[in-house]
């Protein structure tokens, strides 16, 4: 089984300063990666990497063995909670259907194949009742799953989410968390977290990101590995199911 | 509005005027509402601004150089797609500020219009119609020019409407689906640029900014789609060109400034009336 992302030697930065560099990782398919690191050390510049809207300065990624511009298509991306206008005139399945534009000719209306992925794609996260409603009066936690089903109508191997749950109240998470375990049955999942307060049960890897970018089986994830990558001023409180940061300051 | 009525059956020019303005409603309440949630009422205003360089060149080129076969509003075609080109190309691949590069487009297009008009000799008369617009001085050549571009406009959004709602809500997304971003932003500035023509002889260069996003933006405070936000944009567009016509009429004003007051009491009351609780 060759690997859904791979990395070798990859380094970027803005400018002069170098933010990622010489990442080596490999992500094998059914994976689910939570990708965590302070602010600022290079998440979100990562999962534009994978999705080719950045260019690595050095070094490469591949998607599905080729390069992330021809596996778009094969991938779902879930942004960071957009700056959406709250006036903005679309239905929830207006919106999932923009998921379905890289499958459908360039002309012309949506097709009945393209309404019916983005319905199913709706089912799927739990919103098939609010299809016809607008999307600015659906609540947050609405919204991120709407945006899921985007990702979703396109028909995607891989999907890759930024902060999906940033803003969300605790119990609205647990839900999500148990959706997107639902998709990793068939879907490999890579999603950036604002903190270190990932689900520990479903997530299956950590990529941590910092002066180096490693990604550990989450059983090894120990009290070291984050302190190391946050440097040292964390303390760890375990959970019931979830084990989350305590103490460190974000800047 | 007997009176109004007696007269619309006689003179053939209110009937071209009201032939004008039932016209320019339909890219108004479709290319406007694109304009409102894309977020380029600016852009749109730098274009409308431009197009007096374009009116100002043909009218010297008719007075001075006796050539009458360019109609202004060729001109202003011409000006309207050079200004939309010039803000898509240095505001978006050469990376300047969008904002700055508008307010060149606007001034620039002001001043060289200006200077046309001060090249040809004779009344200035045509720069006020120019500025506040004459839906009275319509002529059926212009109607048949505006007939064409209104079709246009209509088949272009009709055949990239998808794309065009995609790239306003979320342009990173639609970049992602393969969609080419930069050049359907410069379809819709395109578009923008030949309804900003239509509409320039309904209510003039200054005006027509209000008439292409108020009617838009007051229907999107009715409507949850985009269909629905383009019929109703469409319907009071009508109802507003025909409406300052109608009231301007009897106590001899300009049509198109009492068009866009009432354009904009008409918006500020729907925001009062759909005001949120925020």
């Amino acid at each position: 089984m060759s690997a859904v992302i791979a990395c070798r030697d990859l380094s970027f930065g803005y400018g002069a300063e170098s933010l990622l560099k010489d990442v080596n990782v490999s992500i094998p398919a059914g994976d689910f990666v939570t990708v965590v690191g302070p602010n600022g050390s290079g998440k979100t510049t990562l999962l534009k990497l994978f999705l080719g809207l950045l260019k690595p300065a050095r070094g490469g990624v591949e998607i599905f063995g080729v390069s992330p511009r021809r596996a778009r298509r094969r991938v779902g991306y879930v942004p960071q909670h957009p700056r959406l206008d709250p006036l903005f005139p679309v239905s929830a399945v207006d919106v999932a259907l923009m998921g379905r534009l890289g499958r459908t000719p360039l002309l012309g209306g949506w097709r009945r194949d393209d309404r019916e992925a983005a319905l199913s794609a709706l089912d799927e996260v739990g919103l098939s009742d609010r299809a016809g409603d607008h999307f600015a009066a659906l609540s947050g936690g609405q919204k991120q799953r709407v945006l899921i089903a985007r990702a979703l109508a396109g028909g995607p191997e891989l999907l890759l989410l930024d902060e999906p749950t940033a803003g969300l109240d605790a119990h609205i998470e647990e839900g999500f968390y148990r959706l997107l375990e639902e998709l990793n049955k068939r879907l490999t999942i890579v999603m950036v977290s604002h903190d270190l307060g990932f689900v520990s049960h479903f997530v299956k890897s950590v990529l941590c990101v910092g002066r180096e970018v490693v990604v550990h089986p989450t059983s090894e994830v120990t009290g070291e590995v984050i302190a190391d990558l946050y440097g040292g001023d964390v303390r760890l409180v375990r959970h019931d199911h979830r084990c989350s940061e305590e103490g460190h300051r974000h800047d | 509005m007997t009176e109004l009525l007696t007269a619309f059956t006689e003179h053939r020019f209110l009937q071209y005027a009201l032939l004008a303005g039932l016209l320019a409603a339909i890219p108004c309440g479709v290319v406007g509402s694109y304009v409102v949630i894309r977020r380029i009422t600016y852009m749109a205003g730098g274009i409308a601004h431009s197009v007096l360089a374009g009116l100002g060149l043909v009218h010297y080129m008719q007075v001075v150089h006796g050539v009458t076969a360019v109609s202004p509003m060729v001109g202003a075609i011409v000006a309207a797609l050079v200004a939309a080109a010039v803000i898509g190309w240095v505001g978006g691949s050469m990376g300047q500020r969008v904002d700055s590069v508008i307010g060149a487009v606007w001034a620039v297009g002001m001043a060289l219009g200006v200077v046309f008009i001060a090249l040809t000799p004779g009344y200035t008369t045509d720069l006020m119609s120019y500025l506040f617009g004459n839906i009275l001085m319509v002529t059926a050549r212009d109607l048949w020019l505006a007939g064409t571009l209104v079709l246009l406009v209509l088949v272009v959004t009709g055949l990239f409407h998808r794309q065009l709602l995609a790239v306003s809500f979320d342009a990173e997304y639609a970049e992602l689906q393969g969609v080419p971003v930069g050049r359907f932003t410069a379809l819709l500035l395109a578009l923008t640029a030949l309804t900003v023509v239509v509409l320039v002889s309904v209510v003039g260069i200054i005006l027509v900014i209000a008439l292409l996003t108020l009617p838009a933006a007051t229907a999107n405070l009715f409507a949850r789609r985009l269909g629905g936000m383009m019929a109703l944009a469409v319907g009071l567009c009508a109802a507003l060109t025909v409406g300052g016509l109608a009231l301007s009429y009897g106590p001899d004003l300009p049509a198109g400034a009492v068009t866009i007051l009432l354009t904009g009491v008409v918006y500020f009351a729907a925001v009062l009336v759909r005001r949120r609780n925020v």
